[in-house]
């Protein structure tokens, strides 16, 4: 055959079918990236204002436990989790929000009245009204919500609270 | 550079030899009806590769089976379009396997020196029921669960056995997570695992006895 300025037949088809092939493989490669990396994309920290009820109803002076429960989400399983602080309220206005998790290895504290703090049954700590370490193995103060973390809005007491 | 890479692996691979008796050879003058088969394959690993990808997210278990095809339709990117082609493409593969069945008989290219070609195609169009059947209850929905409980009952009516036939289909008496465990395993490994092995075969043959051309008015 003499050699053609022009495509030849199988050339033609060779380029018209790594065309269409290569859309097709786009056409279905990304999507299919996309759908393996889909949960990577999405963020995990969960916040939100927990509501702790009217403050005048908390004794002042006395610690008073708040217990409240958060849904957590992982694609088609839900998780409840139970969390709980003490609400300690100072004065008319003035309030101290403390997590019941002990610092040393998360097990939840008790308000002993008798003797007037905090009590861990896993390993005898102690921790004061304001959460400072009293005795035992607790590596720091009871995690408290202060500053930003505290609103009062028309008498209701709320928390920020950070998932993890 | 491309020239040298390709006759390295050429030399040791024998990649244009494949080439020739594979897609270089020679056919007589056909029609479209001869692509049937050509459509069936790519359907086949079309399926292959999206059930690869839904069994990243999907849970064959009572609990979480339906939950996690809502997951794949709502939560995950693009979950909704490779579900949909591997819905669409099953029935489509079962479509043109039927089709590609009928042009075979119709033109009777089943006959000499064929037959074993034709009889590796029946249990591939066997299968490919099979895998529309298993694959049908993996929903756990309402409709996946009577049609199957519908589906093993007809298996019952077989005389003498069909019960024996029925209670190893469901793993029990009822529809249960057994049923749905067994049906996912035929579903993504024995079903597959006989197919790929028949379309080996299959081709094979094609490859080694070549394809029969349009019956004329002599034949």
């Amino acid at each position: 055959m003499p050699h053609s300025p022009h495509l030849s037949r199988s050339d033609f088809v060779k380029v018209v079918t790594a065309f269409l092939g290569s859309i097709m493989g786009l056409i279905v490669g990304i999507p299919a990236v996309s759908y393996l990396i889909s949960p990577a994309r999405k963020g995990s920290a969960a916040d939100d204002w927990i509501p702790l009820g009217l403050l005048e109803n908390y004794p002042i002076g006395v610690p008073t436990l708040f217990s409240f429960t958060r849904t957590k989400v992982n694609g088609w399983e839900r998780t409840v989790n139970s969390y709980g602080v003490f609400v300690i309220r100072k004065s008319d206005q003035e309030v101290t929000v403390l997590s019941n998790k002990c610092t040393h290895l998360s097990c939840r504290v008790n308000w002993i009245e008798a003797d007037q703090h905090f009590f861990c049954p896993c390993h005898d700590a102690q921790f004061g009204i304001d959460g400072e370490v009293l005795g035992g193995p607790p590596p720091r103060p009871l995690d408290a919500y202060t500053g930003e973390d505290v609103k009062i809005e028309e008498g209701n007491l709320f928390i920020h609270f950070v998932e993890g | 550079m491309f020239q040298k890479i390709y006759a390295w692996f050429d030399e040791r691979l024998g990649l244009t030899t494949i080439y020739n008796t594979t897609l270089d050879r020679k056919v007589p003058k056909v029609n479209w009806w001869f692509t049937l088969g050509s459509a069936s394959l790519f359907l086949f690993l079309l399926q292959g590769a999206t059930g690869i990808l839904l069994s990243i997210y999907y849970v064959p278990s009572p609990d979480h089976a339906y939950d996690s095809i809502q997951y794949i339709m709502t939560g995950v990117s693009f979950g909704w379009l490779i579900r949909g082609i591997h819905h669409w493409g099953a029935s489509l593969m079962v479509l043109t396997v039927f089709l590609h069945m009928l042009r075979t008989f119709f033109y009777g290219a089943y006959k000499y020196p064929r037959e074993f070609t034709w009889v590796t195609g029946v249990i591939l169009l066997i299968s490919t029921l099979g895998m529309g059947f298993t694959g049908y209850l993996l929903p756990w929905n309402q409709r996946a669960y009577w049609a199957t409980t519908v589906g093993t009952s007809i298996a019952e009516t077989v005389p003498w056995i069909g019960p024996f036939i029925n209670q190893v289909l469901r793993g029990g008496t009822d529809l249960s997570a057994v049923t749905l465990a067994r049906f996912f395993s035929m579903h993504i490994w024995w079903f597959p695992a006989i197919i790929a092995a028949l379309i080996g075969i299959h081709l094979y043959m094609v490859i080694r006895l070549g394809i029969s051309h349009v019956p004329t008015a002599e034949d």
